[in-house]
């Protein structure tokens, strides 16, 4: 069976923090309104979704105990339609797209609704630490490192300066506000709105358009405090040949805390006919990989590779890559090692400029990708994102 | 009961005396264990008895366990065996801990380790008020754990973060500090301590703990629930590689605070226990016991002395040379309660060298640690001067002036005329043959290398050279000076370098050879540090210069000309020398040191030693390591060396070999010899012959003869 896209939706990115315009809103509704948007835009009986899964990089707290079950019945969904919950850290979002659509082609299942939902504001980092991070043996044997340091190692091993990053960050900004100007997300977007109906965000709030080289030289690296501490010894136990690590990023060229959701509706032929939909693309490989847990960062140039072979296709078949800007290292090796030219990736900038929701991001990403193949005109996009302890995980898709 | 005794009183508040019948200290052994066991009985079955005073016999509390109990654990315990061991420890504090009676431990002088866990498993303790009163629990250190309910109690009665504190760092505290962070209730003067624990004990105080009722529990019991926690336990773990990864310990003893702090109190032992049993069955805790404690007790209780010499007194000392080494020399023999007849060739260059005392006497008096009276006597006792005729009535001299065989005969000769004919003479050098500067003596019998490590106030470690005509009445007095000093010594036979500037050359000159190899220098620096070495062999080069194992090279080949085997890095060294770079104090060499900034790798390295790709980093640890053990055995097989105590005590305190390993020969036993030379072999057969083993090591190694 062939698992095909019908249709996708995002919020906008609220600033992740108590000023941030989605801060009042629960993660829970922030999936619902998604789920009402979908609904209604596309007239769907939703008896025919099997399943939703929502993928978080944090499932505690009021993001915990499968909320994607509480948003289908908060969004007022049949009874009958189920609901998960999935953690791969920042892939959670796509990972929950591949499952809808691994059970599609599985032909268990006609359609489901996959993506991702994080709210920072209110569930802050830290709150799920787990034994990677948290259980001394594990952390110690494993050799964990905070990603920010996984960032600057890349960085320093791979010879990109602190201009290459911020030259990066630049772009990101830039591309992000061209999209923006021209429209390019208002396909997807949904804004979000209070308990009484009044939009709160329309349009990503963490953006700074018209950011400079000169305006980022100003930021202090973030991450060398973690180094000082303890953390650069580790790394040097892996990476011997590093004498020191160079401290290049900082919030400016690193992802955006912020708030989100986005959500993937993902059916078999048959419920399209069904439902009255156009498939907009098929879903024609997805895999997931882990890579050294230290630099953490690397798997998407390895789950890109595997993605590819999966689906029997090389990088030159790829029209458009999108990767997650969790760091402005990660895309820059990701570029170098695959050897993809800037302009076919990441084409309507990233996370840098316009914030990493975690679990959330995923989804949005595979819906950017859509949207830009069909305004360009043009057929292939791999959506690929690093995740915490050296995890990745990549989708392939092809415009109808 | 050999080791105790339980004394009634009156007032219905027993006293439990601790008195090792064989030792000096009161100490845990297994006998001990049984003995404490059965009094917690009686005193648990006796109506009579309302609550127990535990006091030491001894000048302390008690300071831990049997150490050489530790040593023998790695050979003879399994991971069940260990277990059992500190099991039965365990079951020790909680049968006084559940007696039913509250039990006071009153500690005289310090409770260290087993001793402090002991108190830990008391009801109320009480500190003696004394300056020197510490407790703590230092078993980090010798790459163990507290294994008998001293990780569990700690945190539970002053919480995780004093617990990863003082576990962590092993480190010993004061009763002010003891008191604030509640590890200790109250401080006393040693003859009060009774009347206020009786008073304690008369207060009908809960003879039920904390930990032991219902519902208690830790705030960490939620484990990584809690966000801060987590946070506490990632830092603390990435803090761990700060200090390295070769000892076991630390990441152990985190490891029971997180598991330990979610277990109810029994399982929570037993965690402890695992960990203990893993730790005392490893050979780190093996060697570095072995090494820094055992051998170094003996060594310093003068395993090496000559018997049936007369202990000899020293009241008047000879220091000739009043540089940086005889300025030391001068002042840890003042320090020592000598006099001092501190001589340079003039007057101000004497003073200059007694000035080197006044600084180190006024920083120890700013920190508080020396009272003023004392430095001034101790100053007092120096007399800089340039007038040989003072040396008069010295009962030894040291020499130390330039390392010039002409220079120090002429020397020799001036001293020998004014001291009195049965003064022995040390002769301080790390290079020069003692036979050859003993050629210059009237009396060669009682000429004798002590060979001081700078800075000497710091460096505890003295190598005795014995001379082919030194006497034995000679070594042992040279030995009672180093013991006056407090100092460790080893004895070694005169040879070329003698024993640790030999093998320590061996190190250098292997790192720098790895640089031409082509080994990047960031891989040859970190590979050093992860095995243990506190600096790479190339910032350790900048430190020592390259002159020095440049000049030994060169005299070794105006002495042996084509017979001398060039060390490993001489091409690499003499090409940076070339370059002009050959030491920090030389304004750089394997480092850049831009003022004000951090250190760096000379960016020039990768040009002039192109760094491959094609290098294993272990295997240049290991490198490092094995050609210091292969030297050193070479020094034993040849005689430099008598003993392996010897050899593994210059290694730790002369250049630092790790300590985890114990020292070079301990690091082959810890390998396995017939591991160790079949790796050799490899190595040889990569590397060159320098890494051949000898046949005599090969002989050891099929015949399974460890060092130890």
């Amino acid at each position: 069976m062939e698992a095909y896209i019908f249709d996708h939706v995002r919020t906008p990115r609220g600033k992740g923090r108590p000023d941030g315009a989605l801060h009042e809103v629960t993660s829970v509704r922030l999936v619902a309104q998604l789920l009402e948007a979908l609904r209604d835009r596309n007239a769907l009986d939703t008896a025919y979704i099997s399943d939703v899964i929502v993928g978080t990089s944090q499932p505690v707290g009021e993001q915990g105990g499968v909320l994607a079950r509480s948003a289908v019945l908060e969004a007022g969904y049949a009874q009958s339609v189920a609901g998960q919950q999935v953690h791969r850290f920042c892939a959670s979002g796509l990972d929950a797209v591949n499952l809808i659509a691994a059970q599609v082609h599985a032909g268990i299942m006609d359609a489901g609704i996959g993506g991702g939902v994080e709210s920072m504001s209110r569930t802050p980092l830290g709150l799920d630490p787990g034994p990677w991070t948290g259980d001394p043996h594990i952390a110690y044997t494993n050799h964990y490192a905070p990603q920010g340091i996984g960032a600057d190692l890349i960085a320093t091993l791979d010879g990109f300066s602190r201009q290459d990053v911020d030259s990066f960050a630049v772009e990101s900004q830039r591309r992000a506000a061209q999209s923006w100007q021209e429209g390019r997300f208002a396909g997807a977007i949904v804004p979000v709105k209070d308990i009484l109906g009044d939009v709160l965000l329309d349009h990503d709030e963490h953006m700074r358009p018209g950011t400079t080289l000169e305006n980022l030289a100003k930021l202090k690296p973030a991450f060398e405090g973690f180094g000082k501490v303890g953390f650069e010894q580790v790394v040097k136990e892996i990476y011997p040949q590093v004498e020191a690590i160079d401290y290049v990023h900082h919030g400016g060229n690193s992802s955006g805390i912020v708030d989100g959701s986005g959500l993937v509706l993902v059916g078999s032929k048959a419920f399209g006919e069904r439902a009255g939909l156009r498939p907009r693309a098929r879903i024609r490989s997805y895999a997931s990989i882990g890579s050294e847990p230290t630099i953490m960062l690397t798997a998407p140039a390895a789950v890109t590779e595997r993605a590819l072979a999966t689906a029997g296709m090389t990088v030159s078949d790829i029209d458009i890559f999108e990767l997650n800007e969790a760091f402005a290292s990660v895309v820059l090796r990701y570029m170098e090692v695959l050897s993809i030219p800037h302009d076919r990736v990441n084409v309507c900038g990233g996370a840098i400029a316009m914030g990493h929701p975690l679990g959330a991001t995923g989804a949005m990403i595979m819906g950017t990708v859509l949207d830009e193949l069909e305004r360009r005109g043009e057929g292939t996009g791999l959506i690929s994102l690093c995740a915490a302890n050296g995890l990745g995980t990549a989708t392939i898709i092809e415009r109808m | 009961m050999r080791h105790m005794t339980l004394q009634a009183a009156g007032d219905g508040f027993a006293t439990l005396l601790l008195d090792n019948a064989d030792e000096s200290n009161n100490l845990v052994t297994e006998e001990f264990i049984a003995e404490l066991l059965e009094a917690a009985a009686r005193i648990a079955a006796d109506d009579s008895i309302k609550g127990v005073l535990l006091k030491s016999a001894k000048p302390s509390f008690m300071a831990g366990a049997d150490l050489k109990l530790m040593v023998q654990g790695y050979e003879t315990q399994t991971l069940e065996s260990a277990y059992a061991l500190s099991q039965r420890a365990t079951a020790m504090h909680r049968a006084m801990e559940t007696s039913g009676k509250c039990w006071v431990a009153l500690i005289n002088g310090l409770a260290l380790g087993g001793g402090f866990e002991l108190a830990l498993a008391c009801h109320y303790r009480i500190l003696e008020d004394t300056p020197k009163a510490v407790v703590g629990l230092p078993e980090v250190n010798v790459g163990l754990l507290p294994g008998s309910g001293g990780t569990q109690r700690l945190i539970r009665i002053a919480g995780v973060q004093t617990g990863l504190d003082l576990l962590l760092s092993g480190r010993a505290v004061k009763a002010e500090e003891a008191l604030q962070l509640g590890i200790i209730d109250a401080v006393a003067p040693l003859e009060q301590m009774d009347a206020m624990a009786r008073g304690w004990l008369a207060s009908s105080p809960d003879p039920v703990r904390p930990w032991d009722r219902k519902g208690w529990a830790l705030p960490e019991r939620r484990g990584l629930i809690i966000p801060e926690h987590a946070v506490r336990m990632t830092m603390a773990t990435g803090s761990l590689y700060l200090k390295g990864t070769c000892n076991p310990a630390p990441i152990a003893i985190l490891s029971c605070i997180y598991e330990g702090a979610i277990l109810p109190f029994d399982k929570a032992l037993s965690i402890e226990s695992k960990y203990f049993a893993q730790l005392l069955t490893s050979p780190v805790s093996r060697n570095i016991i072995r090494t820094t404690f055992l051998s170094k007790g003996a060594a310093e209780r003068g395993a090496r002395r000559p018997q049936g010499v007369p202990k000899q007194d020293f009241r008047k000392v000879g220091v000739i040379g009043a540089g940086m080494m005889g300025a030391g020399i001068a002042l840890v023999s003042a320090q020592a309660g000598c006099e001092v007849i501190l001589i340079d060739r003039d007057q101000v260059t004497a003073d200059k060298g007694k000035a080197h005392s006044q600084r180190f006497a006024d920083k120890r008096i700013a920190r508080g640690a020396m009272m003023p009276e004392a430095a001034q006597a101790m100053l007092d006792r120096i007399v800089p001067t340039d007038d040989f005729a003072r040396l008069d009535g010295c009962d030894i001299i040291i020499e130390a002036v330039f390392e010039d065989i002409n220079i120090k005969a002429e020397t020799t000769c001036k001293v020998e005329a004014v001291i009195p004919s049965d003064t022995i003479y040390g002769t301080n050098t790390s290079t020069l043959p003692i036979g050859k500067l003993a050629e210059a003596s009237a009396r060669p019998d009682q000429f004798i290398g002590m060979h001081f490590f700078s800075p000497v106030e710091l460096m505890g470690l003295v190598e005795i050279i014995k001379g082919e005509r030194t006497s034995p009445e000679t070594l042992a007095k040279a030995l009672d000076f180093v013991a006056l000093l407090r100092k460790t010594p080893i004895v070694v036979n005169d040879s070329r370098g003698f024993y640790t500037s030999r093998v320590f050359q061996t190190m250098i000159h292997e790192g720098a050879r790895m640089l031409g190899e082509g080994v990047p220098a960031p891989v040859i620096e970190n590979a050093a540090r992860k095995v243990g070495l506190p600096i790479g062999p190339l910032a350790l080069l900048d430190e020592v210069t390259l002159d020095l194992p440049l000049k030994i090279v060169d005299q070794a080949i105006a002495q042996d000309g084509s017979a001398y085997r060039l060390p490993a890095g001489v091409d690499v060294m003499r090409k940076m020398v070339a370059m002009g770079r050959s030491s920090r104090k030389a304004g750089g060499g394997f480092y850049e040191y831009p003022e004000g900034g951090r250190k760096h790798l000379w960016s020039g390295l990768t040009e002039h030693f192109p760094p491959s790709q094609d290098y294993d980093a272990d295997e240049v640890g290991r490198r490092l390591l094995a050609i210091q053990a292969l030297e050193t055995a070479r020094c034993l097989e040849e005689g430099v060396i008598e003993t392996p105590e010897d050899g593994d005590l210059g290694a730790i305190y002369g250049w630092n070999y790790p300590s985890w390993t114990g020292g070079t020969l301990s690091y082959i036993d810890t390998v396995g010899i017939a591991q160790f030379v079949s790796d050799c072999d490899a190595l040889a057969q990569k590397h060159g012959e320098r890494f051949a083993p000898s046949k005599w090591l090969r002989d050891r190694a099929d015949n399974g003869t460890n060092f130890y």
